[in-house]
């Protein structure tokens, strides 16, 4: 089935089997892999991406499910060359080690301090318990999510 | 695939640098295996054994055959060359003709135009199958009246170590018995990889894996390939912690793209993905620690059984590693340590962090808190009196030869500040109690425990290997200054390879822009990514290239005559005795490159008698755990980690943390909540919503204590530190619950029902009969069975 979402702003269009993931579709069809395939059942939250302007796991929302809708992907969070906040915290933090889970993360990120600018330890804790990382022990993603909430507090007086 | 990593700065060996893979990664446009496309891409899919043992009577393809947009079901018949690969014997089919040895062993594969269309295709292959017996316990496996697996029947290896006097008496002796659980990598990216058919016959293959030439010796051959003719490429390794050490899809996608001649990528999904790698050893430990009144060791005895499954992997280095550790970080001057791998038709265990200390940890730690118990020590003053040192004998018969600041690894550790004391139930956040919001208590039953562990393990290959890495660089002129280009097929999974050979060409070269080549087979090798041996492995190869650019750089400088004195590199510059003669880049009109391989000391195998100099130098680390049970509900919650890390000399601080935090999950995740549940040899919960990993709820904070001794004789004194913070944290982890509850938990993980009574500790068996062999060597090396790797060739 011909399947149009808009991606990132832009309108696509793709051929997809009925019983195509959103994220697959975002992967295979249109060539979009920053949404990561890490469980393939809403456990990781590697899939991460906004349908709109509500975060879901791309691997439970059907392709067909985001006809005529709008989808924001972890593709759409920089402004060219410049790093959005959280991206940037990220890289200055040493949150990222292997990285798989890092798309994911990141959308998760932006969109809790998007809600809540200035979020506590247990508020950060709890609303990143669904995004599974391996390599970091989690540590520095806190210290990431510290820093941009910071850095973007500075940017909004 | 990612084209290089650039990066200006101006940091080098000793700082915090930002990963240079950081900014792709962030961004979502960094390339792992299951990212690649190509096109006219197939997809390929396998088509695994249902059954843990069984004959294969008939395999009928054509219905799969038939299949829309199928173009190829291959199997053992479509192998061209050798039947058999295997990380160190090479005991594993491609795919099997004969029988299969365990559940999810791949039986067939298909190629067709979409995922879905290989998943179906490969769900049309009939096979009829002859269920045999399988052997599913480890000591059963030892039984003379068990199915044999292998024509050298099912021991894969057994080896002692007799130090001292094995029969030594002692006044006090405790004695435990001990289980650790099968542990999953659980790495996020999945095994993914796409072989591309080349013009000249052979093929191009880029794929998430951990050491491109070992992948390459064991794939040529099974194409009937000279080596060349097949060029691995890395693909962004999303994870592996030792699972990506043994092949996945390499030779299958291989298979597949010659036959059709057509690109074809394969990407495992999560289950599948718990079918297709190796896993940690389950063990069973019987340790008997003996000492003086005053706590100094005296003897130990121990014998720990490890299941390897179906296939070798590296099982053979794993036990060698698990028996040597046995004793635990401390000076014990007489030692009878026994380990035995055995042959199952469990799924194939392998590398996992640690490669066998961990299981050995948790095995003397808890003998030393008992110990502690019967002579109303102190845990951590009893460790302080028995520690290693520099030139400790090693049970092995060997003196430690460099940095073993153990004590020191001990005291930082215990000097951490202890976590604030809990606040009162009524006033805590519920988010707070073990089991978090969701459960059903108030804080009634808390109870609070302290844990401490010590370990160590070996840094690179041991008994014999020479592991070594190449690492070219090119010095050249750039349009805006000089450029250093690094070559290395060192593999970058995560843990920060990448940023280290940067840091090494930054410092030695005294030049700020770094390219690092995507690792290939354009090089040699570089050794696996394991061990922990890439910083000190990787780092020594990029420093002696360096080194020899330099030599030429300066060669060019005394060409030009009129400079005297000793020469240096510095902000690309040329010094001599400190003051700058030359700009770097005035001296490239033509590059300038070089090619160096980076061999450790060598070592040697086990001899008779279990002794011998058979591991390069070791690193040590130390954890204390403070946890919170509730011991009405069995729930655990890990309040805080402090973990000491032994690193030689850290090249980049941020990124030993990071190892330390990251290991102390999955050491904690072995303590608390990981295991491979296995039903009559098939995988029970192959799934993130059944084998739990630890998440942000459930970790700690982990406050990382950083030892610098630095090694000698190696780059800039740095060891590894990859696998140290895993191999205590389990122990350290159960230890504090043990502390908490007063049970005696003698198996990882501790289950709730191990908390509240409803579970007993494991009845401690007799010790398993001793296996007869020829010798410590592994087993399948007596019988002549092929080695899978030529790298492994031992060179004594």
């Amino acid at each position: 089935m011909l399947i149009r979402v808009r991606v990132n702003g832009e309108w696509r269009e793709a051929d997809a089997w009925e019983g195509s993931s959103l994220l697959s579709f975002l992967r295979d069809e249109l060539q979009l892999p920053g949404s990561k395939n890490a469980c393939e059942q809403g456990e990781c939250g590697s899939c991460s991406v906004w349908l709109e302007g509500e975060l879901v796991c791309s691997c439970l929302v059907l392709a067909a499910q985001a006809h005529g809708r709008d989808v924001r992907t972890v593709e759409g969070l920089a402004d060219g060359d410049r790093l959005h906040p959280v991206q940037q915290a990220f890289v200055d933090t040493g949150a990222v080690q292997c990285g798989f889970c890092t798309p994911g993360l990141v959308v998760a990120v932006a969109d809790l301090l998007s809600r809540d600018p200035a979020p506590d330890e247990l508020t950060v804790r709890e609303a990143l318990a669904g995004n599974l990382c391996r390599c970091t022990g989690y540590q520095k993603i806190l210290d990431a999510v510290r820093l941009a909430s910071d850095r973007l507090g500075e940017a909004t007086p | 695939m990612s084209a290089g990593l650039r990066e200006r700065t101006r940091r080098g060996v000793g700082e915090n640098v930002r990963r240079v893979d950081g900014v792709p990664k962030v961004k979502g446009s960094f390339a792992y295996g299951s990212d690649l496309w190509h096109e006219h891409l197939l997809w390929g899919a396998t088509l695994r054994s249902p059954h843990p043992h069984a004959r294969i009577v008939r395999i009928d393809l054509a219905e799969a055959v038939a299949a829309p947009g199928v173009h190829a079901v291959l199997t053992h018949e479509d192998v061209p060359g050798k039947k058999t690969y295997g990380l160190e014997f090479s005991d594993q089919p491609v795919l099997p003709w004969d029988r299969v040895l365990y559940t999810g062993q791949p039986v067939a594969i298909v190629a067709a135009e979409t995922p879905e269309l290989a998943r179906r295709a490969a769900s049309r292959i009939h096979v009829e199958y002859e269920v045999l017996e399988p052997v599913l316990d480890m000591v059963r496996a030892l039984d003379a009246d068990a199915p044999r697996l292998h024509e050298w029947g099912n021991v894969l290896r057994h080896l002692h170590v007799e130090h001292g006097d094995p029969d030594a008496e002692a006044e006090v002796w405790v004695e435990g018995y001990y289980e650790t659980g099968m542990q999953d990598q659980a790495a996020l990216g999945p095994e993914a990889g796409m072989a591309i058919p080349a013009e000249d016959g052979g093929v191009d293959l880029i794929v998430s894996t951990q050491w491109l030439h070992v992948d390459r010796q064991q794939i040529a051959p099974v194409l009937n390939l000279p080596e060349d003719r097949v060029r691995i490429t890395l693909a962004g390794v999303g994870g592996a912690f030792g699972s990506r050490e043994d092949l996945h899809m390499q030779i299958h996608a291989c298979l597949l793209a010659r036959y059709t001649g057509r690109p074809v990528k394969m990407s495992y999904g999560r289950e599948e993905s718990f079918l297709a790698h190796v896993h940690r050893h389950p063990s069973r430990i019987w340790l008997r620690t003996g000492a003086a009144r005053d706590g100094t060791l005296v003897a130990v005895r121990g014998r720990i059984v490890i299941d390897g499954g179906a296939f070798a992997s590296s099982t053979p280095a794993v036990i060698g590693n698990a028996t040597t550790f046995l004793a635990g970080p401390y000076e014990v001057p007489n030692a009878y340590l026994e380990g035995t791998a055995v042959y199952t038709n469990n799924p194939p265990c392998g590398a996992m962090r640690g490669f066998g200390a961990p299981q050995a940890c948790f095995a003397h730690e808890a003998n030393m808190d008992r110990l502690a118990a019967e002579l109303g020590l102190d845990p951590v003053e009893l460790r302080l009196r028995n520690v290693l040192g520099p030139g400790s004998v090693l049970p092995t018969g060997v003196p430690i030869r460099g940095s073993a600041p153990v004590r020191e690894v001990v005291e930082r550790c215990r000097d951490v500040p202890m976590p604030p004391e809990p606040e009162a139930s009524r006033l805590r956040d519920p988010m707070t109690f073990p089991g978090g919001a969701g459960n059903v208590g108030h804080g009634e039953g808390l109870r609070r425990g302290v844990g401490f562990a010590v370990g160590y393990k070996n840094v690179a290959y041991s008994e014999g290997f020479d592991d070594f890495h190449q690492a070219r660089v090119t010095l050249s002129a750039g349009p805006s200054g000089p450029v250093v280009e690094v070559h290395s097929a060192g593999v970058e999974c995560g843990q920060g390879l990448s940023t280290i050979l940067t840091q090494v060409a930054r410092e030695e070269l005294g030049v700020d822009d770094v390219i690092l080549h995507v690792a290939d087979t354009g090089v040699d090798s570089a050794g696996s990514t394991s061990a922990s041996r890439q910083t000190f492995m990787g780092g020594g190869a990029v420093q002696l290239a360096c080194r020899a650019v330099a030599e030429e750089v300066f060669a060019r400088v005394l060409a030009r005559g009129g400079t005297a004195g000793e020469l240096g590199l510095a902000d690309e510059r040329v010094l001599a005795d400190g003051v700058p003669v030359a700009d770097l880049v005035d001296l490239l009109g033509e590059p300038v490159s070089a090619t160096r391989s980076f061999h450790h000391r060598p070592t040697t195998g086990l001899d008779e008698r279990g002794q011998g100099d058979v591991h390069v130098m070791f690193a040590f680390g130390a954890q204390r755990a403070v946890v919170e049970v509730d011991t009405d509900l069995g729930l655990v919650r890990v309040v805080h980690l402090a973990t000491t890390i032994d690193a030689g000399r850290a090249i980049n601080p941020q990124g030993v943390e990071g190892q330390s935090e990251g290991g102390s999950a999955q050491g904690l995740g072995l303590a608390v909540m990981e295991e491979i549940q296995l039903r009559e040899g098939h995988i029970a919960n192959a799934s993130f919503t059944d084998y739990l990993i630890p998440t942000f709820l459930d970790m700690p904070p982990v406050a990382t204590e950083i030892v610098e001794d630095p090694e000698p004789g190696v780059p800039y004194g740095a060891k590894g530190v990859g696998e140290i913070a895993t191999i205590v944290s389990t122990a350290a982890v159960v230890a504090a619950i043990r502390d908490a509850t007063g049970r005696p938990l003698t198996r990882a993980p501790v289950q709730p029902d191990d908390l509240v009574g409803l579970r007993e500790p494991p009845p401690a068996p007799p010790w398993p009969p001793v296996p007869h062999v020829p010798g410590n060597r592994p087993v399948p090396e007596y019988h002549g069975v092929d080695l899978g790797q030529s790298d492994l060739k031992p060179t004594s």
